[in-house]
């Protein structure tokens, strides 16, 4: 696999990961109006890993599909961050990873959009209006809770605190990246840090949450190591290729 | 049979998009070019949002009238770039929608005061009043938000600028 099509996947997978985890929301949202802007934005997610995974087919030249990608493969084929494929928790839970995750998803598409690579930089150009509106929505919320009774407080705090350690791994750039950035076909992970704490202190203090303290980080998506979480949501997600295989809807 | 690029562009007005059916894909600036290559006819569309449910059929309903028309060569592609902008909408597409009951996409898609959240008046369709409020970003498609109107107190849907 060349190192585009590297970085394409790690791209189609946090995108199809995270989709699945917000449908899992269709139907059970707090509100009828978050039911659908989950709904909304998981469909983004998993309409942006669709056009990653038919690049990715087209590139491999042979009768591969989309959907081999999506269904084909087991967790350590998935090159995703960890952070997306955890349990959605409680709202605030969900709530906290959007926002974290959409402000550096936005960062780094902005950067994305200036890529050498005519796909990646359409991918981008096209990807950055619908994220966002997502990191606009992300936002809204963690100010509503954070600002809001005792209780939405408390969780929204609590929900921020548990997924911090899941954030490092986002900045840290492994040797395809390294390559890639060196000529200016992806941006520089690190570079986005700075600007990303920034913005998130902003956000954090608007709504009189404390920012966590970084510490020990997990990391080991981007090399196939998940956490036990990513088995079950295929089990569910490929349940029907899984069982009966080649099947067609 | 073969048909000149003008004709092929005013056949595709008759495809609807199945999700709003008022309007055509032509005047949702979904079909990008008509090209002729050695007598191939290429319709290239582009998506609206990534995950638009509507873009298999309306690929599907573009194959379906070409056949139709007996156009035996040609190819539907999809591109990326440039990406779709609500500013695309005709004059005559943003009427259509109102009249529908969808508030039209304000012009200046790329304004920074969507990300900072100060949206300009969105007029209600029905009684035409700016006292309209926005329930959600979200609404029944990824291309819309959901409004209500604080005089008529009607709920209705927004056509999102992208």
């Amino acid at each position: 696999m060349k190192k585009e099509e590297a970085l394409a996947l790690h791209l189609a997978d946090n995108n199809l990961i995270l989709g699945q985890r917000l449908s899992e929301w269709c139907g059970h949202g707090p509100v009828l109006e978050e039911d659908i802007a989950l709904s909304n934005m998981a469909l983004d997610y998993i309409g942006q890993a669709t056009l990653l995974f038919k690049h990715l087919a087209e590139a491999s030249g042979d009768t591969k599909t989309e959907d081999d990608w999506a269904f084909l493969r087991d967790a350590w084929d998935y090159k995703n961050f960890l952070a997306l494929e955890l349990p959605n928790g409680d709202y605030a839970f969900t709530i906290a990873r959007q926002y974290l995750y959409s402000e550096w998803y936005h960062l780094y598409l902005i950067e994305l959009s200036k890529s050498s690579n005519t796909f990646l930089q359409e991918f981008a150009l096209k990807s950055v209006k619908e994220v966002r509106y997502h990191l606009q929505h992300g936002r809204d919320w963690v100010l509503r809770m954070g600002d809001g009774t005792e209780e939405s407080h408390a969780r929204i705090q609590k929900a921020v605190n548990n997924i911090w350690s899941y954030t490092g791994e986002w900045f840290i750039p492994n040797t395809n990246d390294t390559d890639l950035s060196a000529t200016g076909i992806c941006p520089n992970v690190e570079s986005l840090h700075q600007t990303w704490m920034e913005n998130v202190q902003a956000t954090l203090n608007e709504a009189t949450l404390q920012m966590p303290v970084s510490g020990w980080m997990h990391k080991g998506g981007r090399e196939g190591k998940h956490t036990e979480h990513l088995g079950h949501l295929l089990s569910e997600m490929q349940f029907l290729q899984r069982t009966y295989p080649n099947s067609k809807w | 049979m073969s048909y000149s690029i003008q004709e092929i562009w005013e056949f595709l007005k008759e495809v609807e998009d199945p999700e709003i059916p008022v309007l055509n894909v032509v005047e949702m600036g979904i079909v990008r070019d008509v090209q002729l290559e050695d007598n191939k006819v290429i319709v290239l569309i582009t998506p609206t949002y990534s995950g638009c449910p509507a873009m298999h059929a309306i690929e599907q309903d573009v194959r379906e009238m070409l056949v139709e028309l007996h156009v035996e060569n040609f190819d539907v592609k999809t591109i990326l770039s440039p990406a779709w902008t609500t500013d695309w909408m005709t004059e005559e597409a943003r009427v259509k929608l109102e009249a529908y009951g969808i508030a039209p996409p304000q012009k200046g898609s790329a304004d920074k005061n969507l990300l900072m959240g100060k949206l300009r008046d969105v007029r209600c369709p029905r009684c035409k009043s700016s006292q309209t409020a926005m329930v959600s970003q979200f609404g029944s498609t990824a291309c819309k938000s959901l409004y209500k109107c604080e005089d008529c107190k009607e709920p209705f849907d927004y056509f999102k600028c992208i």
